[in-house]
């Protein structure tokens, strides 16, 4: 069943087709269901194709599926072709997962959006991408949903167009994918150059004859690329304006799927990695960074959905933190888990920010639980899994990678550790701040018949939890955050079943850690410590007041001025430039130049026509004036 | 028929014998073309004196086309006859069919073929009867084609006077019109002293090389080494001379503007095409091949006088507000085109002059048949305003017109791009660097004029704002189906309504009473179309028509023209 793999990304593509033509006439709510469908039908044959390559031997799950040849210039042939293989299936497989449940939350949380069809056009049009780029058998192809998925993103952060910010916000977030995607670009113009190929399995075939410099600038120029997309330090600040997309987009774009992609690429270049030990250093180093800067720029926050993007970037770190450490099942059990915790998270806040009319502050928020119970639980167990309280799945995945960021070296460890204290810490913040204490907003008169979303004229509000097809995801996404940590448990080798699953991929340049039993347990127990540390500690101190401002400082809440300074330094020096060449370069010198050449040719026109007198005669002297400058040059000719 | 010839050729030769003249073998299949015109021409001379009435423009034009289409499918005959069995000279020596001459042939058929269409219209309109116009445009073409394939300098001569002559008679054709009758005296003039020129060249040369044949001038000089060339070369610049004026290269090129100006419009494409078939056929051949010995003397001036025809005549067409006079500027700057390939004096210079010669001629054909169409009845509406809102009143006339232009400025996917870009990647071939880069920023500066007519036509006219529309109504006054209006400004406010049209006030105050008294038409005229309509005949339209396919289909597909052209060359 592993040829039905072709119509994994076709589906989703299938529902762009109808939806790009015909979404307005079939309207809302069809063509939500319809997204929905053809993603949950993705789905479904993801799993079948899984099913499938388990039942081949693991040195034998490795298909590669061609389509047709993209395009060919000289000895370069890119095909069009898919690669099947566990770390593409996993992928796929959590992308499709994760996306039909956000699909369906969709149809109700853009419930009583205008342009509803659209929302679902560019979502399909998005998990396309998506599957694209992890399904994808060569270089080219995955540059190619790559770029798909930016202006994805791009669309969805900017859906709300007419507002100021979502707009700016969507340029910003294209601007920094830029950066990153002239790294991706100049190293796929290296690995031609150097291997003659852009498919996977060649290239990494031929890495023997690379040699290290290049590979080294291979690996650090594809990390430039993931560092844009995955948000990690510098160039992450595009994330945090992000958020200004609808909710729906924030869970699945910028939390469990698309910025991911960079840790995705920093996994299946494993082999470049491995001979490219320096590069794989400065990953980790830069993933740590990420996410103790991440994790404390959450802290401070008081947008609801900001402390969850914050709190991507710092996760995100943490999975670099892994791929670089040589973690690679760490790197993609924690994208996994995160995944189905993050998603939660974020689905649970548009739930709240429904509830609430639109409103995002969590400092006007508070005593929800009670009103909104299956938000409120489904919400606790998110807070847990990404805390790392056992035995919720974020204390597997995070315990893995922790784990093995000892092993490279102690300090990577102690950073994570920190951040992790971090991460219970302002997740708890907002837990607290949002379904604790007291009600810090009016309540509403309940008005039989009487339900007007998004309306000003409102006296009160009157939260509640919302439909079916809202409450069904965070249901489901709980229950996958509570138990998802099951699929890779540490102490016996059999249970490590996505390491044994991931091996004919990774096993091979994965780190090998050599821990015994009791130190395992031991890593555990201080884990388990550092999280409920977090979790009481926020509780002490939110759960009586939303007033602590010491605790906000104002460096935090800026995320350590990194978005001010790289706008002061980089932003508004190229503006000045661009400013200099657009009104000095360009409107004096090259218009001048121009200008300048055109009134040239009309004066000399306007000149010129006067010698056409209209009198024969001075006709007739002109060519004799002709006649005797050429008589004279042939005779001057002539005489030499 | 070939029994009786027989008899009338052995009779005449026996005459001549007796008064002693040595009468030259004359194949007559390697003249066929020429003959055909000038048999054709006196068969419709004869019709025409013998028929009791008068006959009407188009059954002339139906006859012209018939004989020009005998005359091409000739010369593709011969054209076979040269693929297959090679270049021949025939009548002692005098005439050269070879694939450059027949290419020439087939391309002053296809002008013969086209300008007859786009003549009756225009003749019709302006109320001309009579056969003179077809006849002497089917003896200067007959002119052309023994210019295209004299192997003679004499016969180049006589060629140039059959060619001339003529375009003299149809340049003041219209003896109605002012300027005709001036732009046929100072044609005729400057072309008398200029044909005096190129006979002097002729004798100067054969002074210096014993022969006017050109295959013999070439042996000659082939075999010698001329030590004292002074005369030669005097010779050979002014053969340039008489040619330079023939193709209206600067600086012998003072005439066109008035000429082309003043003469009948479908007069002007006529001679525009055809006395530079001819004039550059005669050039190339005697340059190239006869004189390849001298050519680092007479390679610098065709440098000089290539760059001063480019830039003159794009620089000057810049700031007419004539449009017949803008396209004079701008044909002396594709003859500057043309001469990039006598430059370049190579085999693929010569094919491109040749590619460039053909796309031109469909083009300037058509682009001044629809000038003569907008023109109107009188031929004398040429201003730019005439052509504003073309586009809205008359798309399809506006958008063929917008092809033609857009090909001479040589935009893609027309026969105008692959002719500018065959002349300069010869240049470019043969090292001519700095010609090619004058060319192209030449081709630049037209563009602009072009395109700015171009802009005229399609700018947004919808509502004329008070105060600027008095021009426009001028000429749409001009224009009336009333009658000649020589209405120089009619203020015209912004409404377009007939009765506001009556307060029209003339600025010359004779003509207050015509102009009012053609208000009612103007004004109903300027309210359904805010400019008079331009009528186009059937047969006007079917000229044009095969102006633009001839320009667009060789233009996407320019393969066989390419292919003819080099070929051409290749055997010559």
């Amino acid at each position: 069943m592993i040829h039905a793999a072709f119509l994994i990304p076709i589906l989703p593509l299938a529902g762009f087709a109808i939806l790009f033509p015909l979404g307005r006439r079939l309207g809302n709510p069809l063509a939500g269901w319809i997204a929905t469908a053809m993603v949950t039908a993705s789905f479904v044959v993801t799993v079948i194709v899984f099913v499938a390559l388990f039942q081949h031997a693991p040195a034998h799950r490795e298909f590669t599926q061609s389509w047709f040849t993209w395009f060919g210039v000289g000895r370069l042939r890119v095909g069009a072709g898919l690669l099947v293989d566990p770390l593409s299936m996993t992928m796929a497989a959590f992308i499709t997962g994760v996306s039909s449940l956000i699909h369906l939350y969709s149809i109700g949380y853009m419930r009583h959006d205008e342009q509803f069809p659209k929302f679902f056009t560019y979502l399909n049009l998005f998990v396309f991408a998506m599957l694209m780029l992890v399904l994808a058998d060569n270089f080219v192809l995955s540059f190619f949903g790559w770029e798909g998925v930016g202006v994805c993103s791009y669309f969805l952060i900017a859906f709300w167009f007419e507002r100021d910010d979502a707009a700016s916000a969507g340029k910003k977030a294209m601007i920094f994918n830029r950066i990153g995607d002239a790294g991706f670009l100049l190293a796929l113009f290296l690995i031609f150059e150097r291997t003659g190929s852009f498919e996977y399995t060649t290239v990494f075939a031929r890495l023997g004859h690379v040699g290290t410099p290049s590979l080294v600038a291979i690996a650090l120029l594809l990390f430039l690329g993931a560092v844009g997309k995955s948000a990690q330090i510098p160039l992450f600040p595009w994330l945090a304006d992000a958020m200004t997309g609808p909710t729906p987009v924030s869970a699945l774009i910028h939390a469990a799927t698309m910025v991911t992609a960079g840790v995705y690429l920093m996994c299946r270049i494993n082999p470049i990695l491995h001979l490219a030990p320096d590069a794989a250093h400065v990953i980790a180093w830069v993933g740590a960074v990420t996410a103790f800067v991440g994790a404390t720029s959450a802290c401070a926050q008081n947008d609801i959905k900001k402390v969850l993007a914050y709190s991507t970037v710092s996760q995100l770190g943490y999975m670099m933190l892994a791929a670089g450490s040589g973690a690679y099942v760490a790197a993609i059990f924690l994208m996994l888990t995160h995944a189905f915790y993050k998603a939660l998270l974020f689905l649970g806040s548009g739930s709240v920010i429904h509830a609430m009319e639109e409103d995002q502050d969590i400092k006007n928020m508070g005593g929800l639980a009670k009103l909104m119970p299956i938000t409120g639980i489904t919400f606790l167990i998110g807070w847990f899994s990404i805390a790392g309280v056992p035995p919720f799945s974020g204390f597997w995945s995070k315990g893995d990678v922790l784990e093995n960021a000892w092993a490279v070296t102690p300090a990577l460890w102690v950073i994570g550790a920190v951040s992790a204290f971090l991460t219970a810490y302002y997740m708890g913040r907002e837990y607290f701040l949002v379904f604790m204490g007291e009600r810090r907003w009016t309540e509403g008169r309940q008005v039989a018949g009487v339900h007007d979303h998004g309306s000003a004229a409102h006296d009160g509000l009157h939260p509640h939890d919302p439909s079916w097809h809202m409450s069904l995801p965070l249901v489901v996404l709980a229950t996958l955050a509570a138990l998802g940590g099951f699929i890779n448990l540490p102490f016996h080798p059999n249970f490590v079943f996505l390491e044994r699953w991931l091996d004919p991929v990774v096993g091979a340049n994965l780190l090998t850690t050599h821990f015994s039993v009791g130190q395992q347990w031991l890593f555990a127990v201080v884990d388990a410590a550092i999280a409920l540390t977090g979790v009481a500690v926020a509780a002490t101190v939110w759960r009586a007041t939303a007033e602590r401002p010491a605790l906000e400082p104002r460096f935090l809440f800026m995320a350590w001025f990194i978005d001010r300074g790289e706008d002061r330094l980089v932003a508004r020096t190229s503006t000045a430039l661009a400013n200099f060449t657009a009104t000095v370069v360009e409107s004096r010198v090259i218009d001048g130049a121009v200008n300048g050449v055109a009134s040239l040719t009309r004066w000399s026109g306007e000149r010129l026509r006067r010698v056409q007198s209209g009198y024969v005669r001075n006709y007739a002297l002109g060519l004799v004036a002709g006649l005797v400058v050429l008589v004279a040059y042939v005779l001057v000719r002539a005489g030499s | 028929m070939t029994g009786s010839t027989a008899i009338v050729a052995s009779v005449a030769a026996h005459l001549v014998a007796a008064t002693g003249i040595v009468v030259p073998h004359i194949d007559y299949t390697a003249i066929l073309p020429e003959l055909i015109l000038l048999g054709g021409m006196l068969l419709v001379v004869l019709v025409s004196a013998l028929s009791p009435r008068p006959l009407p423009t188009e059954a002339y034009a139906t006859a012209t086309v018939g004989i020009a289409t005998a005359s091409l499918i000739s010369s593709l005959v011969l054209w076979r006859d040269v693929t297959n069995h090679g270049p021949f000279t025939a009548v002692a020596d005098a005439v050269n069919v070879d694939g450059f001459g027949v290419f020439f042939l087939v391309l002053i058929s296809c002008i013969l073929v086209v300008a007859p269409m786009l003549a009756a219209g225009h003749l019709r309109r302006e109320g001309i009867e009579g056969c003179e116009y077809y006849v002497l445009a089917l003896i200067s073409g007959s002119g052309a084609m023994f210019m295209a394939t004299a192997n003679d300098l004499v016969l180049i001569f006589l060629a140039l006077e059959i060619l001339s002559i003529p375009l003299y008679i149809l340049a003041g054709f219209d003896h109605r019109r002012e300027g005709s009758g001036e732009a046929a005296m100072k044609y005729f003039v400057l072309g008398a002293f200029s044909s005096a020129i190129f006979v002097y060249g002729i004798a100067l040369t054969y002074g210096a090389t014993g022969s006017t044949n050109l295959a013999q001038i070439a042996a000659f000089l082939a075999r010698n080494v001329v030590t004292s060339d002074g005369v030669l070369l005097g010779g050979l610049a002014l053969l340039l001379v008489g040619f330079g004026f023939k193709v209206a290269a600067v600086p012998f090129h003072m005439w066109t503007p008035d000429v082309y100006q003043g003469s009948p419009t479908p007069a002007t494409g006529f001679m525009a095409s055809m006395a530079k078939a001819g004039g550059f056929a005669a050039l190339l051949r005697v340059f190239v091949t006869t004189f390849p010995t001298l050519r680092s003397t007479w390679q610098p001036a065709i440098w000089v006088i290539a760059i001063l025809t480019l830039v003159l005549g794009a620089v000057v067409a810049l700031v007419q507000r004539d449009v017949k006079r803008m396209l004079a500027y701008s044909s002396i700057n594709h003859a500057g085109f043309v001469l990039l390939g006598l430059e370049a004096a190579t085999a693929r210079g010569v094919a491109g002059s040749e590619f460039y010669l053909f796309a031109y001629s469909f083009l300037v054909l058509g682009t001044f048949a629809v000038v003569a169409a907008v023109g109107g009845r009188g031929d004398d509406a040429h201003g730019f305003e005439r052509y504003r809102g073309l586009g809205r009143r008359q798309p399809v006339l506006a958008v063929a017109f917008s092809i033609l232009l857009l090909a001479q400025a040589g935009a893609p996917f027309t026969t105008g791009f692959f002719a500018k870009f065959t002349v300069v990647a010869a240049a470019v071939s043969a090292h001519s660097y700095a010609l090619a880069a004058v060319a192209m920023g030449s081709a630049a500066v037209a563009a602009y004029f072009y395109l700015r007519l171009v802009l005229v036509m399609f700018a947004d006219v919808a509502r004329p704002r008070p105060g600027v529309v008095a021009t426009r109504a001028a000429t749409s006054g001009a224009a009336a189906p009333a009658g000649r209006l020589d209405l120089a400004a009619v203020g015209f406010g912004g409404g377009a309504t007939p009765g506001r049209a009556a307060t029209l006030t003339a600025i010359r105050p004779t003509e207050v009473a015509e102009a009012t008294a053609a208000a009612g038409m103007v004004g109903e005229a300027t309210a359904k179309a805010d400019g008079p309509l331009v009528v186009v005949s059937p047969w006007v339209a079917t000229g044009i028509a095969i102006c633009v396919a001839t320009t667009l289909v060789f233009g996407v597909w320019p393969q066989p023209l390419v292919d003819f052209a080099h070929q051409a060359t290749l055997i010559f």
